[in-house]
């Protein structure tokens, strides 16, 4: 399809108006989310079908279809939003889908397919109505239900690209910076610093150097999608922020950093990239103004660490993904030495919302010195887990309870980790803690790039710190001493406390080593590494003093020290005795089967398969 | 010209100095292990940090790459420093005990055991080879390769190199593998010997298996006959 390049605001404005008033609301749409959660779970097979059926019954006119990225629902992919209604069906399967688009196209609403509330256990028609949607606030995720990421004419109907087009055309450089000072927007990658401050110091760069502009999109925290989600679903939020961005600071080169691991966010980031060139978005000269902005998309090759500043920008120097430490900054010494500000994906894309919606309407969103939305990666432990977005100051409890549903099974939720292998775990008598940046630090954790883990009284916390001090030895980029070897002992002496080896003075020797880790590390993977043994010491030291002592893992998780036993309950079906890999369940039909312990290796088949709670772990 | 304040006391030194070299200048002992004059500041052994900055916000940093700024308030061994120090070098000491400058380090700190499962390594990854091929002997042979665990120094693949001359000066400039200690029993290696020691040529019979490193002055001599 070829686009002619919009030579001007006005022929900008032509053409945004045209797209309004061509569109019609009214015409029934089936949207179906197709991000990689989506079309993991089978949305593509979804779009086939309705694609089929929509031809066959020659309803192209009266039906349309919108792909679109991840809702953010992702414990009931695949599931489809109609526009207009607002109805949601959750979890369709093929034949569902042929149902449903002939319900479509006679406006009628299929009851037996709706979501069910799992309280009162009523269907819910609107999505509106869900309380997993109601009670979000969904400033960002909102547009990734009505965009087609890989349309730009669709983001353009929407209003994409005004701000940025009313910003170089009506707009100083001095102002963009002042208004999202104004918005007190603080960078959404986690350290939380504040984007205005950022952007003023970049502008002040004045030594003639280049000034570029980096979007990070190695999200590399395990369980942590949102970004993920932003870049597949509405990759020219980020276009547009980087425009606003470079305008004001006097940017002239932009850099997109995805991790490899992303392949969908890759090509719609390169389709995206594309098409704003071809329409002169993008490029020399945009909209006849003068201002030129050129953005290059960089693949991350698999390396955690790369997500830290100066190891990003080694990385897109093209060398080892190494940090060093600062002063200098990146902002007076970044790519090959030029003035460079790096801002997280969800950063940019709340810069052209700060800018339609104006600084202080954002600002109005969130809390004291906590300004706007923040989308978590609920997982876990959790009934709806999901991407959620929730103004700062929200409590974890509305979030777990509200939002979430609360556990999954009968186990009661023990604690929430945030931060990712950064942050620390939240026990949850501190779940009325409000979700800002201070609070989470004060309690020991960090509100990280928005992961966040539910716990229950199945997880063994001990070996939480070892899976997370796993993933850092194994991440750590091993140039200084103490991150290399302090994680490769840390996890040495965390194994031996998981195997029942470990002994108290060991716990002390964790702690002094963690403390001299977190002083002494050269980056920020190193100086957080150590904080989830110190917060599951601080918080569940009794776990970690119940394998010492006792030999005992009290969430029943540690290999070593759990026995798997049947019990009375057992009827002699024989399900646990043919799940076993390893042969090592004996017993007749009708009697209660035993475990040869000799045998066992503890893998959890038999207790998985049993519907009479007849397999106890101690 | 910056003026700090190191250890209280105020100094002035032209911008562009780390917070080393001012430190030095003032007479100040810093321990380095990666660090080496006439190469360039690495920052990886992470020995020589410092602490800067007062109250909630102070932390500690490598003196070696930090450029010196005005009014910085330096502290070079506060407790937090030394605490951090000595962690270090026994870490260092459960992975390398046989280099005689970590275990001369170790024992002007006062450490004389370590606490962790204890290692055998060649290599502490300091750098200091990569440096001296790359800037001293502008050959750039070697490098780090990999990541972590897997970290190592050595030629691109391993293939035998085509710029090496063969100079020896990583071997020169390496802490681990100049001047080993060969003590007959590695598991008790750490002796804090040749820092604490009454010299060997005094009570030489005792250290008779042990190998002396300390400079040979007039009364080994007049012993050995």
């Amino acid at each position: 399809m070829s686009m002619e390049r919009l030579k001007s605001i006005d022929d900008f404005k032509e053409l945004q108006e045209r797209m309004i008033a061509d569109r019609d609301l009214n015409i029934p749409t089936i949207i179906i989310p197709a991000g990689t959660c989506g079309q993991a779970s089978g949305a593509n097979g979804l779009i086939r079908v309705a694609k089929r059926e929509l031809l066959a019954r020659e309803l192209t006119e009266k039906v349309q279809l919108r792909i679109t990225g991840c809702h953010g629902f992702c414990e009931m992919e695949p599931s489809l939003l109609i526009e207009p209604r607002g109805i949601f069906y959750p979890r369709v399967g093929p034949n569902d889908m042929v149902r449903i688009v002939e319900a479509v196209a006679r406006g009628e609403v299929l009851e037996d397919l709706l979501f069910v509330e799992p309280e009162t256990g009523v269907p819910v028609e609107k999505k509106g109505d869900i309380p997993f949607f109601k009670r979000q606030v969904r400033t960002i995720l909102a547009r990734n239900e009505k965009v087609d990421p890989i349309r730009i004419y669709n983001y353009i109907e929407n209003g994409g690209y005004s701000a940025s087009s009313e910003v170089l055309v009506h707009r100083s450089p001095e102002w963009v910076v002042q208004e999202i000072k104004a918005s007190e927007l603080r960078g959404r990658g986690g350290a939380g610093f504040p984007t205005g401050l950022k952007w003023e110091l970049l502008a002040k760069q004045s030594n003639g150097q280049a000034k570029t502009l980096v979007c990070n999109g190695d999200e590399g925290d395990p369980g942590a999608y949102m970004d993920r989600s932003i870049l597949e679903g509405n990759p020219h939020s980020i276009i547009e922020g980087m425009l606003i961005g470079a305008y004001g600071t006097g940017a002239t080169a932009g850099v997109i950093y995805v991790r490899n691991e992303y392949p969908l966010a890759i090509k719609h980031l390169i389709i995206a990239l594309r098409q704003a060139r071809d329409l002169g978005l993008l490029g020399e000269n945009i909209l006849g103004t003068g201002f030129s902005f050129e953005i290059t998309l960089v693949r991350g090759a698999g390396a955690f660490v790369c997500g830290e500043e100066t190891a990003l920008i080694q990385s897109i120097e093209g060398k080892m993904g190494e940090p060093r430490q600062r002063p200098p900054f990146p902002v007076e010494k970044g790519i090959d030495g030029k003035p460079t500000a790096i801002n997280n994906v969800e950063t940019w894309a709340n810069i052209p919302v700060i800018i339609e919606r104006g600084a202080l309407e954002f600002s109005k969103v969130g809390t004291e010195n906590n300004s706007g939305t923040k989308i978590f990666s609920l997982v876990g432990k959790i009934k709806n887990t999901g991407l959620v977005e929730v103004p700062m100051g929200i409590t974890i409890r509305e979030i777990i309870d509200g939002i979430g549903g609360g556990p999954v099974g009968k186990a009661r939720i023990k604690a929430v980790q945030t931060g990712g292998p950064s942050g620390g775990c939240i026990p949850a008598n501190m779940f009325d803690l409000p979700i800002d940046y201070e609070s989470l630090t004060r309690a020991g954790s960090i509100m990280g790039s928005g992961g966040m883990i539910v716990m229950d009284e199945n997880t063994c916390m001990v070996d939480i710190a070892k899976y997370f001090m796993n993933f850092l030895k194994d991440e750590s980029c091993g140039k200084c001493f103490p991150c290399r070897k302090g994680t490769q002992r840390m996890y040495e002496i965390l194994n031996g406390i998981s195997r029942g080896e470990g002994t108290l003075a060991h716990l002390d020797l964790l702690e002094e080593l963690a403390q001299a880790v977190k002083d002494t590390a050269m980056c920020g993977l190193g100086q957080t590494a150590p904080n989830p043994v110190l917060t599951t010491l601080r918080y569940f030291r009794h776990e970690y003093l119940e394998h010492i002592k006792n030999n005992r893992c009290p969430a029943g998780v540690c290999k070593e020290l759990i026995t798997y036993t049947i019990n009375e309950n057992c009827t002699g079906c024989m399900l646990c005795l043919q799940a076993c890999p390893e042969g090592a369940i004996s017993g007749k039909k009708k009697e209660r089967h035993v475990i040869d312990q000799s045998r066992c290796v503890k893998c959890g088949g038999c207790k998985s398969v049993c519907t009479f709670e007849a397999v106890d772990v101690k | 010209m910056i003026t700090l304040s190191i250890n209280g006391m105020n100094v002035s030194v032209e911008e562009g100095t780390t917070v080393l070299e001012a430190a030095r200048f003032m007479g100040i002992t810093v321990p380095t292990l990666c660090h080496k004059d006439g190469l360039s500041p690495y920052g990886a052994c992470r020995l020589c940090v410092v602490e800067i900055g007062e109250g909630p916000k102070a932390k500690l940093v490598s003196s070696c790459t930090y450029p010196v700024e005005k009014g910085l308030k330096v502290r070079t061994a506060s407790s937090r420093v030394i605490k951090a120090r000595k962690m270090i070098l026994e870490l260092l000491l459960a992975s390398c005990p046989q280099s005689k400058t970590i275990q001369d380090l170790a024992a002007a700190h006062g450490i004389r055991q370590q606490r962790f499962k204890q290692e055998h390594e060649d290599c502490i990854l300091c750098g200091l080879c990569v440096r001296m091929c790359e800037e001293q002997m502008m050959a750039k042979a070697i490098g780090f390769r990999g990541r972590g665990e897997n970290r190592s120094i050595g030629t691109p693949f391993d293939i035998q190199s085509e710029v090496c001359r063969l100079c020896g000066a990583c071997m020169y400039i390496c802490p681990a593998c100049q001047l080993r200690c060969t003590y007959t029993e590695p598991e008790r290696a750490i002796c804090g010997g040749c820092e604490n020691l009454v010299p060997p040529c005094i009570e030489k019979e005792q250290f008779d298996d042990m190998m002396c490193y300390m400079r040979p002055c007039i009364a080994c001599e007049i012993r050995k006959d």
